[in-house]
């Protein structure tokens, strides 16, 4: 488990930890003291030990969300000291490295805080809002028959490369977490965007976009004050100009669109 | 609900009322400031007198009031509600949280408590001002035969007192903090963004909330060392 670097320096730490045994009752802050962490292990890896540590005196190990580790999946969650993934810009938790913090360090873990994300167990949380918000618009349909030559519709770079960066979303919901409001926004622009803009989503264009609003204001996230607390801590560097994008969709779906409902 | 309080009432459509309501004050900003500007004329109010009573009579100006009434109202409804519905997507807070390590502003995070600042100094500044213009209680003044009502000495008496001087300076201290946010903001919000304009809507922004916000600051602060 200790890291490849022989050299370096073992840290001593100070844990809190959010504890909360289900839904259901209140959860605390724990205070676990942690021994001969290397600075090469992940954040991920650290907790790994306190957990084996925890289990080893038969205590009930720290629950936490994770994955793949590589911080493509969008898995792990965590509110580290005060900032979503913790200290780093553009990183996930799995891809945090104990060499960001300091020996005698004390650190506070919590799970990702809003209505929208109730606490499961500990620092796990029910992120599956956002999996509704995607299924009521978030998606293009294909007509069967035969596949079309992938050159065949013209798209412009600039489009292609500002559909992909928007599509990079890896929802793991670092931008609810840092938002003052819990809001979802840069999420649903993301997805909202990234559709919108290429030709194959303009057939849902107008629906998408309304009911996919239409699905998160129903889940409880908040509204967008324009901090950019949420593109500032995006692990794939979402930009706020998909808010704009959403808004000015929905304005016009909304002024246009046949649904009076 | 139909399609229309639907739209208006969803998050999205809460912050397009914000910012449109938002833009509309700050052009009412500018025109209340060029009027101001009359109180600078050495003439003993008499320019500041006439123009007052212009805002006070005529009816195209009685009309926009209506309207500058309503701007007001629904932002400060629209403000409310959001700020209701953003505390409670949160029901518990961090025990630890860093906002300032990952957003811009202190202003963007504090619009409500700025907004609740201006809306303090907005009702001492209308019961001291705009009532006693426009329903009775300012002393006559004479102006080429003619009996106006001297809200210029209302402006010279009131600015005599140093901790009502130092009202307005606070007051538009927030209204500064406040717009160097939302002017910008409301654009985002409107989903008017663009790599060649938004660079300068974010400057202009910026230079208009000091530049109208010291406008305003300045009068009282001139009148208080012009009388000592």
């Amino acid at each position: 488990m200790a890291g490849n670097n022989p050299n370096a320096k073992l840290m001593n730490l100070t844990l809190k930890v959010w504890r909360q045994r289900n839904m259901n009752t209140p959860g605390q802050l724990v205070t676990y003291p942690v021994k001969n962490i290397s600075p090469d292990m992940s954040f991920l890896e650290m907790l790994d030990v306190v957990n084996e540590e925890l289990l080893i005196k038969g205590e009930d190990p720290i629950a936490f969300d994770h994955d793949c580790r590589e911080g493509i999946c969008g898995m792990c969650s965590l509110f580290i000291n005060g900032r979503a993934h913790g200290p780093e810009r553009g990183t996930t938790t799995c891809q945090l490295h104990m060499r960001s913090f300091k020996d005698n360090d004390t650190i506070t873990i919590e799970p990702w805080r809003a209505a929208a994300f109730p606490v499961y167990k500990d620092l796990i949380v029910d992120r599956s809002a956002f999996d509704r918000i995607q299924q009521a618009g978030g998606y293009v349909s294909v007509n069967t028959g035969g596949v079309p030559d992938a050159n065949e519709i013209p798209i412009p770079k600039t489009i292609a490369d500002k559909a992909f960066d928007a599509a990079t979303c890896i929802g793991c919901g670092a931008c609810v977490a840092a938002c003052k409001n819990a809001s979802a926004m840069l999420f649903v622009s993301a997805k909202v965007s990234q559709l919108a803009m290429l030709p194959q989503g303009k057939v849902e264009r107008k629906t998408r976009v309304e009911n996919m609003v239409a699905q998160m204001d129903i889940e409880g996230f908040g509204a967008c004050s324009n901090t950019g607390a949420c593109a500032a801590e995006c692990p794939v560097g979402i930009s706020l100009e998909n808010i704009a994008i959403m808004n000015r969709e929905y304005i016009s779906a909304k002024a246009t669109s046949e649904n009076v409902a | 609900m139909n399609w229309f309080t639907k739209t208006f009432s969803s998050t999205i459509g809460r912050k397009i009322v914000m910012s449109i309501t938002g833009l509309f004050l700050c052009s009412f900003l500018v025109v209340h400031l060029l009027g101001n500007l009359t109180l600078f004329r050495n003439d003993g109010g008499e320019a500041f007198n006439l123009y007052s009573h212009f805002m006070a009579h005529n009816g195209i100006i009685r009309t926009m009031e209506i309207v500058l009434l309503l701007g007001f109202l629904f932002h400060i409804y629209d403000a409310i509600v959001l700020n209701r519905r953003n505390s409670s997507a949160r029901p518990i807070n961090y025990a630890e949280n860093h906002p300032e390590q990952n957003t811009g502003t202190w202003a963007s995070r504090n619009m409500g408590l700025l907004g609740t600042v201006i809306l303090v100094f907005l009702i001492i500044h209308l019961w001291n001002f705009f009532v006693p213009a426009r329903f009775g209680g300012l002393d006559p003044v004479v102006i080429e035969d003619v009996e106006y009502e001297n809200l210029y000495v209302r402006v010279v008496q009131s600015f005599q007192v140093w901790w009502y001087v130092l009202i307005y300076v606070l007051g538009m201290i927030a209204l500064a903090y406040h717009l160097i946010h939302g002017f910008q903001s409301a654009f985002q919000s409107l989903g008017l963004t663009h790599k060649k304009y938004t660079p300068f809507i974010q400057i202009f922004g910026f230079a208009f909330s000091v530049l109208v916000c010291l406008g305003f600051a300045i009068i009282p602060i001139y009148f208080f060392f012009s009388q000592q």
